[in-house]
């Protein structure tokens, strides 16, 4: 049965792979493929070009100026400094971070390790609808519920004691919105993310690192923290950068809850603002082609940080889900 | 690892073992508790601002202001001010909310104001909008899933998921800036298309994964059987793939109308709100998050109510997805 041959010579090369279309598909696929390429590339092009005239004029130095004054009057030329927006958009983030990565590790470790299989699902289920809230909810929730129930529970009583000998603490609160409380709700928002990838990535550990632990005596917490955690730590990282990546770019929270304001307040509990709310409220009404520029200049920043982010952050919990960390180590 | 030194002391051990433990409880409680607030707030406060006028009709202001401005027959609204975007006052560099820029002649009696009017106007621009941008990233999607999942894994494909955890991580309000400079700025004028191709950059990586990992799950040996017949690569792909995998497929979809369907910053930018019913995607439209943006920055509290009921159609929209995802997922894997 060796020679048993095609009863008319095949087409080869281009021919052979158009004969049935096969080709012309791939090509549409790859052409639709690449419509996602140039979505990205859409993004990057359009931010820049219309970020032209306030990078000209600022370059970096844009990043640290601390006056935003879009308002032309006799007495004071406009100008754009974006350190306020900058500042508030990492201050936030802070917050948020330090608040949701320790919730959002222990959560993923619960899920993944010490979770009834039972719960699991559900648990799991549970967390991933925190994710699927729309924004805009969240930001309803804090200024109708949370930021008023905030100011009054936590906010006046630290200003008030702790807050007369450290600074950043001060009040007197006038308004209920501010640096902390959107800081909060972020931290809310963002994690989910962090929960969901710390259970992934603890998913992936393969039992024997946890057996080894168990069979020389040790207790389940230390299976985790000598075992468990060190195998899976550069994922855990990805995800809370991700994590991190969210609350910066997030904004209709931040906008409603931060109270938009260009002052720098040292105080945690003033106004402030962020780079994506002070786009979102400036942007429709902008006063000059200037300060529509400034305000791409920002969203085109905050497209750059949200991309270096995602870049480390997938690469570690691609890492970390691959390989065995122990080999690397 | 000093596992031999901690032996000694199996009592501290076991104590650091339960703390930690129980922490990981309450870190998991703390987390469920603001998901259980938002979504009873939203339910209950919400819930009660829902009555039938709530789904039928549009704006109307809840004073009369300048009574000669309102057609009474029709309910119509004044004028288009109302339906500002958000800003900061220039004046005074303070955050002021849309609405009250038009509607801020202050009346003695705000607080007493029954809510009336509806979002008729919002559900109607949500939908189009959205079906909008379903219908254009559904090819986009679903063709880059196929070529993501059917054809060999190379760094390019790599590339092309990075790209999609990109564009799914990119800040809304960035997708806003995009739409607001790409359509607003050339067409000048806020339009529902330019909000629906502003949502097509947030819906197509959604689609695209989801279908990538549905189209994944089918087992190779269905494709091996369509191809054994004699059917060309595409032909299999199109016929006996993706029909097996179209469940999964429309759950990708759901899911990502549904979060087409919440997103409010880029629709802030490009659509800009809209008081009146309209049914042209080349004007100006409203959607159900921007009204409320809108409506919970307002001084009424009847405008309030209006937001909390929006909020509750689109929580509705969003839980009913992701439920009915997860059934049809799980019904997936039982295969």
């Amino acid at each position: 049965m060796a020679n048993i041959q095609a009863t008319s010579p095949k087409p080869t090369g281009w021919a052979h792979r158009l004969q049935h279309g096969d080709l012309f598909f791939w090509l549409l696929t790859l052409f639709f493929a690449l419509v996602i390429i140039g979505l990205v590339v859409a993004v990057g092009v359009v931010t820049y070009n219309g970020s032209a005239e306030a990078r000209a004029e600022y370059g970096t130095s844009f990043l640290t100026q601390s006056d935003w004054n879009p308002i032309e009057t006799d007495l004071y030329q406009p100008s754009y400094g974006a350190w306020p927006a900058i500042r508030g958009t990492l201050l936030s983030s802070l917050i948020a971070l330090l608040l949701a990565a320790p919730t959002g590790i222990a959560i993923g470790i619960f899920l993944s390790e010490l979770c009834p299989l039972r719960l699991r699902a559900l648990l799991g289920f549970t967390v991933e609808l925190l994710a699927a809230i729309p924004s805009v909810i969240y930001g309803l929730w804090g200024v109708a519920v949370f930021s008023p129930w905030f100011t009054n529970a936590i906010a006046n009583p630290l200003a008030t004691s702790i807050g007369q000998f450290i600074p950043w603490l001060a009040g007197p609160i006038a308004v209920s919105r501010g640096l902390a409380v959107t800081g909060v709700i972020l931290a809310i928002m963002i994690l989910p993310t962090i929960a969901a990838i710390t259970r992934d990535v603890l998913q992936a550990v393969p039992n024997h690192q946890r057996d080894v632990m168990l069979a020389l005596g040790s207790t389940r917490w230390e299976v985790i923290w000598l075992s468990v955690l060190p195998y899976s730590r550069a994922g855990i990282i990805g995800g809370v950068m991700l994590g991190l990546g969210r609350a910066l770019g997030e904004t209709m929270a931040a906008t409603m809850l931060i109270g938009n304001s260009t002052r720098i307040e040292e105080s945690i509990f003033y106004p402030a603002t962020t780079a994506a709310a002070l786009v979102a409220s400036e942007l429709p009404n902008s006063n000059s082609t200037m300060h529509e520029s400034a305000l791409i200049y920002l969203a085109l920043v905050l497209f750059g940080i949200t991309l270096i982010l995602n870049l480390a952050a997938r690469y570690l919990v691609w890492q970390t889900s691959r390989g065995p960390a122990g080999a690397r180590a | 690892m000093n596992i031999q030194t901690n032996m000694q002391n199996y009592a501290g051990r076991s104590l650091v073992d339960r703390a930690m433990r129980g922490l990981t409880v309450v870190a998991t409680a703390l987390a469920i508790i603001p998901l259980f607030l938002i979504i009873g707030y939203v339910l209950i406060v919400g819930g009660a601002a829902l009555n039938l006028d709530f789904f039928t009709q549009t704006y109307q202001p809840p004073v009369a202001v300048g009574s000669e401005a309102i057609d009474p027959a029709t309910g119509l609204p004044i004028d288009s001010t109302l339906s500002g975007s958000g800003a900061i006052d220039p004046a005074t560099g303070l955050p002021i909310d849309p609405s009250t820029a038009g509607s801020s002649e202050e009346q003695p009696d705000l607080s007493q104001v029954e809510a009336r009017g509806g979002v008729l106007h919002g559900i109607v621009g949500t939908l189009m909008i959205t079906i909008a941008a379903l219908l254009i990233s559904l090819p986009i999607g679903i063709m880059a899933g196929i070529f993501l999942a059917e054809y060999p894994d190379t760094p390019f494909n790599t590339f092309i998921r990075f790209c999609c955890d990109v564009l799914s991580g990119a800040p809304s309000i960035v997708i806003g800036v995009v739409g607001f400079t790409l359509l607003v700025q050339t067409t000048r004028t806020y339009s529902g298309v330019a909000g629906a191709i502003a949502l097509t950059f947030l819906m197509v990586p959604t689609i695209a994964r989801t279908t990538e990992e549905i189209l994944k799950l089918v087992p190779n040996a269905t494709r091996e059987a369509a191809m054994a017949m004699g059917a060309p690569m595409w032909y299999a792909t199109l016929t006996v793939v993706v029909p097996t995998a179209l469940s999964g497929i429309v759950t990708g979809a759901l899911l990502a109308f549904a979060r087409g369907a919440g997103e409010t910053a880029p629709l802030l930018l490009t659509i800009q709100g809209n008081s009146n019913l309209s049914f042209s995607l080349f004007e100006p439209l409203a959607a159900l998050p921007l009204l409320t943006y809108k409506y919970i920055e307002s001084p009424f509290p009847a405008e309030n109510q209006l937001a909390w009921g929006t909020a509750f159609v689109l929580m509705m929209l969003v839980l009913g997805v992701n439920l009915l995802v997860r059934i049809t997922t799980a019904r997936i894997k039982k295969g």
